[in-house]
């Protein structure tokens, strides 16, 4: 028990006694949702280009909305909106067909307005959050002639829990346990081996448990401690809320650490040069970071991709999160996502723990 | 008890994926006795105290200490061992002090035990520097400290002096020295100097390329090289390269390095006047020449025909 005590002291003050951690793993994500969630939500200035292909020169509709009589054929600007879903600013860019589609291919715009006679066709991604917004933003005042803020009839889209805030918050969560795991422990291991430091300690009378066991407490702890540093954030400045069950939260907290710190004793148990370390470390989590759905819906990819994607640690903690945050989801819907998670963390901790060199 | 001995090695090889680092080496400390393990670089004298200490298992063989075999008993084993490596990096985020009192809490110690290290190891000034921190000098006195916090029966230390001043050195001398007199340990020691040896250890193992040369006291080692003293000398013209004495039973060599020819004898006074009446003979002009008693270095040279140091 005393070593027990000594070791975790020890990994606490590995920890803060490294500058650069205090801001990666408390502040950077929130400095993320801080930026992404403005980016993203009505709380910024947002501006918003919108390809106008005319097909016809003698459309009316368009050009008396954006007060273009003199029909030069130059950007239009509008602003739309209301104080709830927030004021955004559309550039109508007037553009040929090939040059509309080569606008969305470039990610410049998401909707292309085709201008026919006394009506408009609205092309866009159904799936594409942004360009829902804007077609209803721009039909809705088109409609209403005026493009004033009484738009009474539409429900605004920036309902708590369908924000691009609420999907961000929950990712970051994940991001940050398994960031906290791969480069807290097993980059710490790894880096203890090729100093020849794990030798040293294990020529001692120390349990290799208890030792392992520190690294796990202390994840934990930190693990948690940064969970609510982001969320008490996201409550203050973007007032976002747990619908669901918070017991629920905390044991999602609890098996996401449990399956990334198996995972990262799995990913230490061999080599002993931190530059494979680095290597390691960015292949598992890369392409989590990418699929999983952190900052952007995984739906967008391939059918088959999916499937995969689905069974991705990250992807579970990420998704169960949010059930959680939005949908208040309690243990009911979250009970298999969390034996999942802690039976997949106990087998790499196994199998990590049975080839572990100590040496 | 005191008739088991403290280390014994039996026949133990040790191979890497190219190298075979240790090849059937056995020998056996007794209670008490400091052993120096001399050798040149890759000897295989670091793979040898590794499986001793258990952190590496031998291929073949046995390694038994105090009568226990590492298998089913490595915790009463580790307790029991005092061990420095020849590279460790300690934490370098903590402070000396937390350094001492991590590794004392594995023995499950007082803490009071930390503060007698640094006393003992001269590290007081430093209890709260950071490991990082610490001069390379400090750092070996730090890992001899956490060898020495467990009041160990058997010390291991592997190049515990390397890299020191002189005066550092000496002071881990005294340091062991003093262990020897007042607690009667048992030590193994991997060095390069020959003096560290000399001055400390009784029993002298000498390595080279994973077995074992030669293994004595001083005095023996000197006994089987027929001979306790050195005639060392050069010549005008080199071109002599046939050159013999007429005792083919006096070994001579040539080291290539200085230049120098070197013969081995029992007693400098009764062989040098013969010795230099032959070269007169021979019409061989002698440049310099150096009479001394026979070291290790020499004791190496002739067994291998090559320096320690090389
Ligand atoms: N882990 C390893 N993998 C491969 N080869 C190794 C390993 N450890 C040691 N060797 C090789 O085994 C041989 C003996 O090495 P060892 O470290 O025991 O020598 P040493 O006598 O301690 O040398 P030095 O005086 O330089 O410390 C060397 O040829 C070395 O390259
Ligand atoms: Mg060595």
């Amino acid at each position: 028990m005393k070593q027990f005590l000594q070791l975790t002291k020890i990994q606490y003050l590995e920890f803060f006694r490294e500058p650069g951690v205090i801001f990666w793993a408390l502040l950077f994500p929130i400095v993320m949702a801080w930026g992404l969630g403005l980016a993203f939500s009505g709380k910024a200035k947002q501006e918003r280009t919108v390809a106008w292909v005319k097909t016809s020169a003698d459309g009316q509709l368009m050009k008396n909305f954006v007060h273009d009589t003199a029909g030069n054929n130059k950007e239009s600007v509008k602003i739309l909106g209301n104080k709830k879903t927030g004021f955004v600013t559309y550039h109508f860019v007037p553009s040929t067909w090939e040059d509309a589609t080569l606008m969305v291919k470039r990610g410049r715009t998401t909707l292309i307005l085709e201008d026919i006679h006394d009506s408009i066709k609205y092309f866009f991604d159904p799936k594409n959050p942004e360009a829902q917004l804007a077609y209803f933003q721009i039909s809705t005042a088109l409609k209403n002639g005026s493009g004033s803020d009484d738009q009474g009839q539409i429900q605004p889209l920036d309902q708590k829990g369908l924000r691009y805030i609420d999907f961000l918050v929950p990712g970051l969560l994940a991001m940050n346990i398994m960031f906290g795991s791969l480069w807290g422990v097993s980059y710490s291991l790894i880096e203890k081996r090729s100093k020849k430091l794990l030798r040293r300690m294990i020529a001692t009378p120390m349990s290799k448990t208890a030792f392992l066991f520190s690294y796990f407490v202390t994840r934990i702890s930190l693990s948690f401690v940064e969970v609510i540093f982001l969320l008490f954030f996201s409550w203050l400045y973007f007032d976002m809320t747990v619908q669901g069950s918070i017991p629920a939260l905390i044991a999602m907290v609890l098996a996401g650490n449990i399956v990334f710190f198996g995972l990262a004793v799995l990913l230490s148990s061999r080599t002993a040069n931190t530059q494979i370390a680095n290597g390691i470390i960015n292949a598992v989590s890369m392409p989590m970071m990418i699929c999983s759905g952190i900052f952007f819906s995984y739906h967008n990819f391939p059918d088959w991709l999916t499937i995969i994607i689905r069974q991705l640690p990250l992807t579970i903690i990420a998704d169960t999160m949010r059930s959680i945050f939005t949908e208040g989801a309690g243990f009911a819907e979250t009970k298999m996502a969390i034996l999942q998670l802690t039976a997949t963390g106990l087998l790499f901790f196994v199998i990590g723990k049975r080839i572990y060199k100590w040496y | 008890m005191s008739g088991i001995p403290a280390i014994s090695v039996n026949n133990v090889i040790k191979s890497f994926k190219d190298v075979k680092a240790v090849k059937g080496v056995s020998f056996t400390i007794k209670k008490g006795e400091y052993c120096a393990l001399l050798g040149p670089n890759g000897a295989g004298k670091t793979t040898l105290m590794e499986m001793i200490e258990g952190i590496q298992n031998p291929d073949q063989g046995e390694i038994i200490i105090n009568g226990q075999t590492w298998k089913k008993n490595e915790l009463e084993i580790h307790k029991i061992l005092g061990i420095s490596l020849q590279e460790t990096n300690f934490f370098d985020k903590l402070k000396v002090g937390e350094t001492l009192e991590l590794f004392s809490s594995f023995y499950d110690l007082e803490s009071e035990r930390s503060n007698e290290i640094l006393d003992l190891v001269n590290l007081q000034e430093k209890k709260n520097a950071l490991v990082k921190n610490l001069s390379g000098g400090q750092r070996q006195r730090l890992s001899l400290g956490i060898a020495l916090i467990n009041r160990p029966e058997i010390l291991l230390l592997d190049e515990p002096t390397t890299g020191l001043d002189p005066t550092a050195r000496r002071e881990v001398w005294e340091i062991l020295f003093r262990l020897k007199k007042e607690h009667n340990i048992t030590m193994i020691l991997t060095t390069h100097y020959m003096e560290e040896a000399d001055y400390l250890c009784e029993r002298i193992i000498i390595m080279d390329k994973g077995t074992v040369l030669a293994d004595g006291t001083l005095d023996q080692l000197v006994a089987k090289n027929n001979g306790a003293e050195i005639i060392e000398f050069s010549i005008e013209g080199e071109a002599s390269n046939g050159f013999k004495l007429n005792d083919e039973k006096i070994k001579m060599v040539r080291d290539d390095k200085n230049e120098k020819w070197k013969i081995t004898v029992d007693d400098i006074a009764s062989t040098l006047p013969s010795f230099l009446e032959e070269m007169k003979q021979k019409g061989i002009k002698i440049k310099s020449l150096e009479c001394r008693k026979m070291t290790l270095d020499d004791i190496f040279i002739s067994m291998t025909g090559r320096r320690l140091d090389e």
